[in-house]
């Protein structure tokens, strides 16, 4: 586990890019970090290699303080994939791929082995690859190439710094899946810096919303989708990507305020906004009355009987349709 | 014509000393120059601050006319070889150093920052990424340093160096063109030999990576 503790980065002309931060980040799993850029995102992801050094606090992995420990060292115990290339384009992928067991002082039949190995599992075919050069390679291939580099030291924990954000959209969503599944095998723990909150929400265990260099939120893609903790949250994921990836009746009876009628004489079964429409229908269908008076902190929304709540999925229909 | 092939057979063995000196001038020269301006180079690529200045003196040695600045090292160190090689270094500094920074300094950050991040000290990044990746550009700076080398090295008769200025300068006091072609069309021919010798090693050291 690593674990940022009142984190706080300051530089000399006076910006904060990080305040105060103080937040886990879970072992053996994937965790995104993410936010609009300069929210210290990346800041945050390089202290934990040491090229960025906190102003104030402490960080630890598995309990151990990282500040005294040789910073070389601990560089190369963590693997490290960096945002467009990053590859030495003098070097050739086995020499590539084999640079941090070099540093390491690893055997030479145990460097190889590794690399092939490595190399076998993102489907690059060591025989065809070894010996070449990294700008013979496509840009996918490349940074395959460089989450292998990342791997070959056997590091268990791996930073990546936007890995995907220069490539196409097709072979991004590859080596999302890619790593979807290298992750399912390897079970490393990767903190994944990205801007980009479907990557997020696709390949992540944990997302991290970052904002001015704060936490704003920290949970699983569904925790985030479900109850985005404050409106930046639910701005940055999105209403409609929030709305696409949920259900119905798993959405509150307050989103819908528009369908509700806002005068009704006969009897009503109050109910909280902040119902699912599934429980709310259940609610509704227990009470036995023809309507619900939806009321939000204090305040009468709406009225909503089978009529309204059957307008709204209708509504929802077409949205996710259109 | 003849007068030429003539002066060239009769003075064989004096153009031949001064063909060897010559060439020994310019390489020592050349050689004592890398032996500065490359460490300099690397250094003042990793301590940027001091790259502007360091750059503008050697630039400024550069304007100097260079029989101004034999002229000028002659009270201070006296004539002979000595006064003539340094002028000579001085001259092969800027080309040199110039290069290395520039060459160091123009590797893509990120590849630095991709060796930083996997735990390579600042050694191993200098000798396995800078350094290759930046040797083209050093290779330029001493090709264009040894072509300019060549040619000032025939001022060092001035200074009583030798070297084929010699027989230049002893062609035109005597109104002797072909004893000046006998010393500038070797001076021509080794500018040319060199230039392309050095042109080759530069092809050669480019990392292979990088030719496609």
């Amino acid at each position: 586990m690593i674990r940022f503790d009142k984190v706080t980065k300051r530089y000399p002309d006076g910006t904060e890019a990080l305040k105060d931060v103080t937040v886990d980040l879970p072992a053996r799993q994937l965790t995104a970090i993410i936010g609009p850029s300069g929210c210290g995102k990346t800041t945050l992801m390089k202290m934990v290699n040491k090229l960025e050094n906190p102003t104030a606090g402490a960080i630890y992995i598995d309990d151990e303080p990282i500040t005294g420990m040789d910073e070389v060292k601990l560089r190369r115990s963590i693997g490290y994939v960096i945002q467009r290339i990053g590859l030495f384009p003098h070097m050739t992928i086995a020499d590539n791929v084999s640079l941090v067991p070099k540093l390491l002082n690893w055997p030479a039949d145990k460097t190889d082995a590794r690399s092939k190995e490595l190399l076998q599992l993102v489907g690059l075919d060591p025989a065809v690859f070894m010996d070449r050069y990294p700008l013979e390679l496509s840009g996918g291939q490349q940074q395959r190439v460089g989450v292998v580099r990342a791997l070959a030291g056997d590091p268990n924990i791996v930073l990546m710094d936007e890995p995907f954000s220069a490539l196409d959209p097709i072979s991004r969503e590859q080596l999302q899946d890619e790593l979807r599944h290298l992750q399912q095998e390897i079970h490393k723990t990767i903190i994944f810096v990205t801007h980009d909150m479907d990557e997020a929400l696709k390949i992540a265990d944990t997302i991290i919303v970052m904002k001015d260099g704060q936490v704003e939120q920290v949970g699983t893609p569904q925790q985030l989708i479900d109850e985005p903790a404050n409106e930046f949250v639910r701005n940055f994921i999105g209403t409609e990507r929030i709305n696409q990836k949920r259900s119905f009746g798993d959405r509150r009876l307050k989103e819908f305020a528009f369908f509700f009628d806002e005068d009704w004489a006969g009897e009503a079964e109050r109910a909280d906004a902040k119902l699912s429409v599934s429980d709310a229908y259940q609610l509704l269908e227990q009470s036995g009355k023809p309507r619900l008076a939806v009321v939000d902190e204090g305040t009468l929304v709406g009225f909503a009987g089978e009529r309204e709540l059957l307008k709204a999925a209708l509504h929802v229909e077409k949205e996710a349709t259109a | 014509m003849n007068a030429f092939f003539d002066t060239l057979v009769s003075r064989q063995d004096m153009i031949q000393d001064a063909f060897i000196e010559h060439i020994y001038l310019s390489f020592v020269a050349v050689a004592i120059g890398i032996a500065i301006a490359l460490p300099t180079g690397v250094m003042i690529a990793r301590y940027r601050r001091f790259a502007e200045p360091i750059i503008g003196i050697t630039a400024i040695f550069q304007t100097i006319p260079s029989l101004a600045l034999f002229g000028f090292l002659v009270p201070v160190l006296g004539i002979g070889s000595p006064t003539a090689l340094i002028a000579l270094i001085i001259y092969a500094l800027l080309p040199i150093l110039r290069n290395t920074y520039a060459g160091i300094v123009g590797v893509d950050g990120s590849t630095i920052e991709a060796g930083r991040g996997m735990g390579m000290t600042r050694t191993q990044i200098l000798r396995q990424i800078e350094l290759p990746l930046a040797l083209p550009f050093i290779m330029a700076g001493i090709r264009t340093a040894t072509v300019l080398t060549v040619g000032i090295a025939t001022l060092a008769t001035f200074v009583g160096a030798g070297g084929l200025g010699d027989i230049i300068y002893r062609g035109l006091q005597s109104y002797n063109n072909s004893l000046v072609l006998a010393g500038a069309l070797p001076v021509a021919l080794l500018a040319i030999g060199f230039d392309l010798i050095l042109k080759w090693i530069e092809k050669r050291a480019t990392p292979k990576g990088l030719k496609t």
